[in-house]
């Protein structure tokens, strides 16, 4: 297993977009930070960003790695290895890339400037939408043969969770406003790994009068130990389930 | 040592291999033969755990494969079409393998040598021609001394020179006692190197003995016109049905 993870990982870190993700995210921290002052304001509009670039990047990235890298796992399947140590050396190698440009773009500014915990939790929110987005990718992956067809889904995977899932739920609230949706609202958030991060950074913000009535219901829910606890365990178990039915698949899959 | 047993394979609709049983044993060599998609490739990375059947088991050596990967290390294999990973270079790639199978201490260089590949162990593999991945291949299916060496057309587009090389390793590794799988579509090739022929013809066994006993039922004393003899047969074999479905 560490062999393997040894070998993605060297033949990862070498490519040329391991590092112009790391550049690019140093740059998007170093001009917000030259923007304001507030550490609040700052880590809100990283927040932002972060929403919307980590988890594009993410999944088109673990897509394109997965299909170039194919040669690889083709050549180690025919090897003394476990088909399950094979795919976990390629997502693992594709994390820890991900994360390590998170850390370290993100980072070095926050080092240099200051942070609070806030910003820390904006990192760990990085980090998860990563891992979330690189599962995704890779059970779109596994479950076809085609190249542009896994980067087509995985790229709607995105699109649905960062766009269209907002909309949908805006119009159930507004259509169904005579009703208490608080709970509902509450549930749906769970269904959207993107807005279960932004709901957890708002909250630790305490600027959640911004959203109004179901935001004071948010925060009345969040705001407690049992709150955070709960949210958690919700997104561990975003992370594990796409990458846990994608090694399901390529534990039978034919190459 | 590998046993096929019950082994059945589609792909969506199409079925590629049916019922399929066959014996393999130590210290003879196998010619498998058959049209284009008759199934030789599937059928070798079913046995590799490549491909998973939908029926049957195969045991390699008194172990199922199902579930085990440990058996593999005792198996050389040459694919049809290499693919390396491309940044990789040829020192690098033979390190890793080598690095796979950390139980195995003593390595096969011989090939190595003779195909010249230790004078280009710094070119990268996607500078490499078509014959020189193939070395490569080759010169990695036989590094780890395994009991078992199956060649997926080893010869395709290698030079004169090189085919005689990999001919003479494949000659003697054949009379050291080891089990040898070889498809290929140059006949005469096969001639010289096995002592057993398979022909597999839509998913089934069509003819399976020794090459004497094929020039036998035959007729014909040279083995490639025994094999053309026995193609068709194996295609009038097929005639009636087709016709009997147009009554």
């Amino acid at each position: 297993m560490f062999k393997l993870l040894k070998y993605s990982l060297y033949d990862i870190l070498k490519s040329r977009f391991a590092i112009l993700y790391t550049i690019f995210m140093v740059l998007v921290a170093v001009s917000i930070y030259q923007v304001s002052e507030d550490l609040a304001k700052v880590s809100l509009s990283l927040l932002n960003i972060m929403l919307m670039i980590v988890p594009l990047i993410a999944a088109v990235f673990a897509t394109t790695h997965f299909f170039n890298n194919l040669e690889f796992t083709e050549l180690m399947l025919a090897q003394p290895v476990k088909r399950r140590n094979v795919f976990l050396s390629q997502i693992l190698a594709v994390i820890i890339m991900l994360s390590a440009a998170i850390l370290i773009g993100f980072g070095i500014p926050m080092l240099l400037w200051g942070a609070d915990e806030s910003i820390l939790i904006l990192l760990a929110i990085g980090i998860a939408l990563s891992i979330v987005f690189a599962g995704l990718a890779f059970l779109a992956s596994v479950l076809t043969r085609d190249k542009a067809k896994a980067i087509g889904i995985s790229l709607s995977f995105w699109i649905y969770f960062s766009l269209i899932y907002d909309g949908f739920v805006l119009y159930l609230i507004y259509s169904l406003s005579d009703y208490p949706l608080e709970k509902t609202t509450l549930s749906l958030v769970f269904l959207n790994p993107v807005d279960l991060g932004r709901i957890i950074m708002l909250m630790k913000l305490d600027i959640s009068a911004l959203m109004g009535y179901t935001g004071a219901f948010f925060q009345n829910f969040f705001g407690s130990a049992k709150g955070m606890f709960l949210s958690s365990s919700i997104m561990l178990l975003w992370i594990s389930w796409p990458i846990a039915t994608a090694m399901r698949i390529f534990k039978r899959k034919d190459f | 040592m590998i046993s096929v047993r019950n082994i059945s394979k589609k792909f969506g609709k199409l079925e590629v291999l049916r019922e399929f049983n066959l014996e393999f044993e130590a210290g003879k060599s196998y010619a498998l033969m058959g049209p284009n998609g008759s199934g030789k490739t599937t059928l070798i990375k079913i046995i590799l755990g490549m491909v998973i059947p939908n029926k049957g088991d195969i045991i390699v050596q008194g172990d199922s494969i199902k579930n085990n990967f440990k058996y593999r290390s005792n198996i050389g294999y040459m694919p049809q079409i290499g693919r390396y990973p491309d940044n990789m270079k040829i020192g690098q790639l033979f390190r890793m393998m080598q690095d796979m199978r950390p139980e195995i201490k003593e390595y096969d260089l011989e090939l190595i040598g003779a195909f010249g590949l230790d004078q280009m162990m710094e070119k990268p593999m996607h500078t490499l021609s078509g014959g020189t991945r193939q070395k490569v291949s080759a010169a990695l299916a036989f590094m780890f001394d395994a009991d078992i060496l199956i060649l997926d057309e080893p010869t395709a587009g290698l030079d004169p020179m090189a085919v005689e090389t990999l001919k003479n390793k494949i000659k003697k590794e054949r009379d050291s006692g080891k089990l040898i799988l070889i498809t290929s579509h140059i006949l005469s090739e096969l001639d010289e190197l096995t002592d057993q022929a398979i022909y597999i013809y839509e998913g089934d066994i069509f003819f399976n003995d020794s090459v004497d006993a094929l020039k036998e039922t035959t007729g014909e004393d040279r083995f490639t016109t025994a094999i053309a003899r026995l193609m068709e047969w194996s295609l009038k074999k097929k005639q009636p049905k087709t016709e009997m479905s147009h009554v």
